[in-house]
C-alpha cells in the first residue's frame, strides 16, 4: 500500500467521475489516451516514492543557510529536482510548440500531486518555474522567450514570483519597487522583495524572477503596476551566462515548515545596476500576474489536500498495525490486544480524514478538468460557461483544503498519539508543511472577499445560480438511490441556507457589514460544494454497488464511498446551515466592538 | 545484436492480492496491473547494452490480453524500439510461453534473449530454462552481470553459495535476478514517443502454437493468516519445542 496515493480512488475520480479519458477526442490532446495517462502517473508515482519521499524527513530536518550571501542546502533536494526534470515534468501541461508535452491540465495535477504528497517543499521549486514560464510564455517578447523559456520547461533554470515587499503582502498596490527605463528598453530595477520561494538557491545555474515593480510616473494602486523578467544571472543574446545582475540575498526567513523551500528577502539594485525587461504591457502588471492565478490557486489547494492524503494514508496505515486496548464489549485484561483500528472512535478519525481527503481531490481535479474545458472545449458556450464555475469555485477549492485537510492532518497525529507528536513518523512535519497553505497565495480572508465581491457580487449571484442548478442537477440523480435519502435531505438544507445566506448578503448595502463574516460565508459554502462532490460520488458507488458480480475489492471500496459521504452529510454539513445562519442574520460582535478592547 | 525481451503483464507489486470468493483464482477486475519486475530488468538491460553498442535493436515481445499492449509500450517508452504482441485471452503456461516465443525466436533471430527470471504472480521460474531447451541454447539463469564481449557472454550467477560465473556461447538466454541493475523510470517524453513505435500483433493459431493448459488449478486460498506466538521460559523450552512441537530440529 502507497503512502502517498491511493491509486484506485485517483483512478475513480478522474476515468468514473470525470471521464478524462475521453480528453483524448480534443485535437490537442489527442495522445492522451487512458494507456499514455496510466503511464505517466506510474512515471509520478515511482519518481514520488523512491526519489521524493526518502528523502523528506532529511531536507526538512537541514534547513537551507544562509551563508556569506549564498544559500546552503542539501545536495538531495536539487537532485530530486533534476530527475524531476529528466523525466519531463516541468514541460508537461506546456504546448508543443515551446517545447512541452501538451498534456490536460487535469493528468498534471494529479501526476504532479503524488510528489507533492511525498514532498511539497522539494516539489515548490518546479511548480514556481512553471509558474514563472507561463508568464513569460504567455505576455514576453519572442527574444526573452527565446533565451529564457527552453532553460525553464527543461527544469535547467528555475523561477520565482516576486511580488510581496516587507511592507506590502495582501496589499501589493503599496509595493515600493521602481524600475526606471535605461533607454534602451531594459529597466534599472531597484528595491525589497518579501516571503520569494526559490529567491535564492544552491540548485541551478541561474534564475529567472517575475518582479512587480512601478515605473516612475505609475498611477498610485494596483493600476500602476507592471510586471518585469529580473534574471539573477545576465545572459548573452545567445542564452550563455555573463555575469552577475546584482541581486543580493539580504536573509532566508525561518519557518514552521515547508523548510527544503528557501525563503527569501532579496534586494535588486542595491549592490549594483540589476537590470529587467518588461513583460507584456506598462501597468498591466497585476493582471497579467493573475493569468494563471486559477491554476496557481487549485496548486494551493490540491497541495493542502496532498498533504491531508499522506497523513489519512499513514495513520490508516498505523492503524491497521497497532495493537492498542480492547473491543469496547471485551475488558477481560488477559485477551489480546486489538488493533487500534478496531474502535469506533479511531475510525471516526480516520473517516473524517477520508471525506476531507477524498472529496477535495476530487474538487482540485474537478476545478483542473475546468481549466482545460475553458481552454479546450470547441463549443464557445461551454468555455465561457467552464470559465465561469472555475471563477467562483477557485476561492474554494483554494480555501477549503487548508482548512479541512490541516484539520485531518491533526486526527492523523491523534491516531498516532504521543507518536504522531515526534519527529520519527511524518504527520508532524505534514502538519507543519499544510499550514502555509492557508496563508500563502491569497490567504483565507482574501478568498472570502474575492468569493463574496467579486464571484458573488459582481454579477448579483448570476454565477451561483448557475452552480447550485449544477448541484441540484446532482441532488436529483442521487434521490434515485434510497441509500442516499438522509444525505439528500441534508443537502437540501444546506442548499436552502446558502440561497438564503446570499439573498441577505446581496441585500445588504455597508460593504463593512457585508463582507465581516466573509471567511465564514466561504467556509459554509465549501461545505456544500464538498456535499455535491460527495453526493456525486456517492451516486456512482451506489450504481456500482447494485451490481452483484462486483469483485470483493470493489465492493468495499463503494462502500467506502457511501459511508464517507454519510459521515460528511452528517457530521458536516450542519455545520454549514448555522454559519450559513450567522452570515443572514449580518450580526458579527468583531464588527460592533472597538479595537482597543484588545488593549492600547 | 538483436536482443529480444519478453515482459508478462502481472498484478503490481503494490496490489494487495485477494482471492476470488470462489476459490477459482485472484481478484484481477479493477486491480492496478504491471510489468513484471524481473523483466523490468531485462528490458533495462538490453537498454544498458545498446547505449554501450553492443545491440542495435531491442525487441519486446509479451504474451496476453490486448492490455498486455500497454506493458510493451512501459518497454518501449523506457527505450525498447518495437513490440511484438501475441494476443491471446488463454492463460498461458510456461511451456506454452517458451513454444510460442521459439515461434517468434526463429523469425526474428536474436543475438540474445533475456527473460526476467520469474513472474511475481506465479513465480513459476521455468520460462528460461524451458526456452533455452526446446532451443538448444546456452543459458545463464539468475544474471547479477552480464558482459558481451565477441561471440561469448560472460553471466555472473547468483547462486546459493555466492556467485558464479560462466561462459556463454551466443546466441543465448540469460533470466534476471534481481540485483542485476535498477530499472529507470519512463520519461514524459519517452513515454508519448513510444506511441510512435511500431507494435505487431500475432496470435498461437498464426504461429501455429497450442496453448491449451496442461495443469488444472483445484483451488485458490489465502495463505494461513499467522497466528499468535508464545513466550518461552527458557532455551531448553525452546529446544524441546522446536523438537517435539515443530519438528524441525
Amino acid at each position: 500500500m502507497s503512502l502517498i496515493v491511493d491509486r484506485r480512488d485517483l483512478d475513480f475520480v478522474l476515468f468514473e467521475m470525470l471521464d478524462a479519458g475521453r480528453l483524448a477526442e480534443r485535437p490537442q490532446f489527442a495522445q492522451y489516451d487512458r494507456a499514455a495517462m496510466d503511464q505517466i502517473l506510474d512515471t509520478a508515482q515511482a519518481l514520488a516514492e523512491e526519489v521524493f519521499l526518502p528523502i523528506a524527513a532529511e531536507v526538512d530536518a537541514n534547513e537551507p543557510r544562509f551563508v556569506n550571501g549564498q544559500v546552503e542546502q542539501p545536495a538531495a533536494t536539487g537532485a530530486a529536482l533534476r530527475a524531476w526534470a529528466d523525466a519531463g515534468f516541468f514541460g508537461l501541461a506546456f504546448d508543443e510548440a515551446v517545447g512541452g508535452l501538451q498534456a490536460p491540465w487535469t493528468l498534471y495535477t494529479a501526476a504532479t500531486g503524488m510528489a507533492v504528497a511525498a514532498n511539497t517543499p522539494v516539489t515548490n521549486y518546479a511548480f514556481l518555474t512553471v509558474a514563472a514560464a507561463n508568464l513569460l510564455n504567455a505576455f514576453g517578447s519572442e527574444t526573452l522567450k527565446r533565451l529564457y523559456l527552453p532553460a525553464m520547461i527543461e527544469g535547467r533554470w528555475f523561477g520565482t514570483m516576486c511580488l510581496s515587499e516587507p511592507q506590502a503582502g495582501s496589499s501589493l498596490g503599496d509595493i515600493r519597487t521602481m524600475a526606471t527605463p535605461r533607454g534602451d528598453g531594459t529597466y534599472a530595477v531597484r528595491g525589497n522583495k518579501m516571503w520569494i520561494s526559490g529567491g535564492e538557491q544552491a540548485i541551478t545555474d541561474n534564475i529567472v524572477h517575475m518582479v512587480l515593480a512601478k515605473l516612475p510616473d505609475a498611477p498610485p494602486g494596483s493600476r500602476g503596476i507592471s510586471l518585469f523578467l529580473v534574471p539573477k544571472m545576465r545572459v548573452d543574446d545567445d542564452g550563455n551566462i555573463t555575469g552577475p545582475n546584482n541581486i543580493a540575498l539580504a536573509g532566508l526567513n525561518h519557518k514552521l515548515g515547508q523548510r527544503a523551500t528557501t525563503n527569501c528577502l532579496l534586494n535588486f539594485g542595491e549592490a549594483g545596476e540589476t537590470i529587467g525587461w518588461m513583460i507584456g504591457e506598462p501597468n498591466r502588471g497585476l493582471e497579467q500576474m493573475f493569468h494563471m492565478m486559477n491554476e496557481a490557486r487549485i496548486g494551493v489547494g490540491h497541495a493542502a489536500t496532498m498533504a491531508g492524503l499522506a497523513g489519512y494514508l499513514h495513520s490508516a496505515d498505523y492503524a491497521r498495525t497497532r495493537l492498542q486496548g480492547r473491543p469496547a464489549d471485551s475488558r477481560n485484561p488477559a485477551s489480546p490486544q486489538v488493533p487500534i483500528i478496531r474502535h469506533a472512535d479511531v475510525r471516526r478519525m480516520l473517516l473524517s480524514q477520508k471525506a476531507a481527503v477524498e472529496g477535495a481531490q476530487a474538487l482540485c481535479l474537478f476545478c483542473s478538468k475546468l481549466v482545460d474545458d475553458a481552454a479546450t472545449t470547441t463549443d464557445a458556450a461551454t468555455r465561457e460557461r467552464a470559465g465561469r464555475l472555475l471563477g467562483l469555485l477557485t476561492p474554494v477549492v483554494k480555501s477549503w483544503p487548508s482548512e479541512h485537510c490541516l484539520e485531518a492532518n491533526k486526527w492523523a497525529i491523534q491516531i498516532l498519539g504521543g507518536y504522531g507528536y515526534t519527529r520519527d513518523y511524518p504527520l508532524e512535519r505534514l502538519y507543519r508543511d499544510n499550514r502555509l497553505n492557508h496563508i500563502h497565495e491569497g490567504t483565507f480572508a482574501i478568498q472570502g472577499m474575492d468569493l463574496l465581491g467579486r464571484k458573488i457580487g459582481a454579477d448579483g449571484g448570476e454565477t451561483l445560480r448557475e452552480m447550485i442548478g449544477v448541484i441540484r442537477q446532482t441532488l436529483d440523480g442521487a434521490r434515485a438511490f434510497a441509500q442516499l435519502g438522509p444525505d439528500c435531505a441534508r443537502m437540501d438544507s444546506a442548499l436552502a441556507a446558502l440561497e438564503s445566506a446570499t439573498r441577505a448578503l446581496l441585500a445588504c448595502q455597508d460593504p463593512e457589514r457585508r463582507t465581516a463574516n466573509a471567511t465564514i460565508f466561504l467556509d459554509a459554502f465549501g461545505h456544500v460544494t464538498l456535499g455535491w462532490i460527495w453526493l456525486w460520488q456517492a451516486s456512482l458507488a451506489e450504481a456500482r454497488l447494485a451490481d452483484p458480480a462486483l469483485s470483493e475489492a470493489d465492493r468495499l471500496f463503494y462502500f467506502g464511498k457511501r459511508q464517507a459521504c454519510r459521515y460528511f452529510s452528517l457530521h458536516e454539513l450542519p455545520h454549514a446551515v448555522a454559519r450559513f445562519a450567522l452570515c443572514e442574520s449580518l450580526e458579527s460582535p468583531a464588527l460592533d466592538c472597538a479595537p482597543e478592547i484588545f488593549g492600547e | 545484436m538483436k536482443i529480444l525481451v519478453p515482459v508478462k503483464r502481472v498484478v503490481d507489486y503494490n496490489v494487495k492480492i485477494r482471492v476470488k470468493q470462489d476459490g477459482s483464482g485472484v481478484e484481477l477486475a479493477n486491480v492496478k496491473m504491471s510489468m513484471n519486475p524481473f523483466d523490468e530488468i531485462a528490458v533495462e538491460e538490453a537498454i544498458r547494452l545498446k547505449e554501450k553498442g553492443v545491440a542495435t535493436e531491442i525487441v519486446v515481445v509479451s504474451i496476453g490480453p490486448q492490455q498486455a499492449s500497454e506493458t510493451i509500450r512501459t518497454a518501449l517508452a523506457m527505450g525498447a524500439d518495437r513490440g511484438v504482441l501475441v494476443k491471446t485471452d488463454v492463460n498461458v503456461e510456461p511451456l506454452g510461453v517458451a513454444k510460442l516465443l521459439k515461434k517468434v525466436i526463429e523469425t526474428e533471430n536474436p543475438g540474445l534473449v533475456i527473460l526476467g527470471k520469474q513472474a511475481i504472480d506465479d513465480d513459476s521460474n521455468q520460462t528460461g530454462q524451458m526456452l533455452a531447451a526446446l532451443l538448444g541454447w546456452a543459458q545463464g539463469t539468475f544474471a547479477s552481470k552480464v558482459e558481451v564481449s565477441g561471440e561469448t557472454l560472460a553471466v555472473t550467477r547468483e547462486i546459493d553459495g555466492g556467485l558464479q560465473t560462466i561462459e556463454l556461447k551466443l546466441p543465448a538466454i540469460v533470466t534476471t535476478d534481481l540485483r542485476l541493475n535498477e530499472p529507470r523510470y519512463a520519461s514524459l517524453p519517452n513515454i508519448m514517443k513510444a506511441k510512435k513505435k511500431p507494435l505487431d500483433e500475432t496470435s498461437p493459431e498464426t504461429l501455429g502454437v497450442d496453448v491449451a493448459p496442461r495443469l488444472k488449478v483445484l483451488s485458490t486460498v489465502e495463505p494461513p493468516k499467522r497466528s499468535a506466538g508464545v513466550k518461552v521460559a527458557s532455551v531448553e523450552e525452546l529446544v524441546s519445542k522446536l523438537k517435539n512441537e515443530a519438528g524441525v530440529l
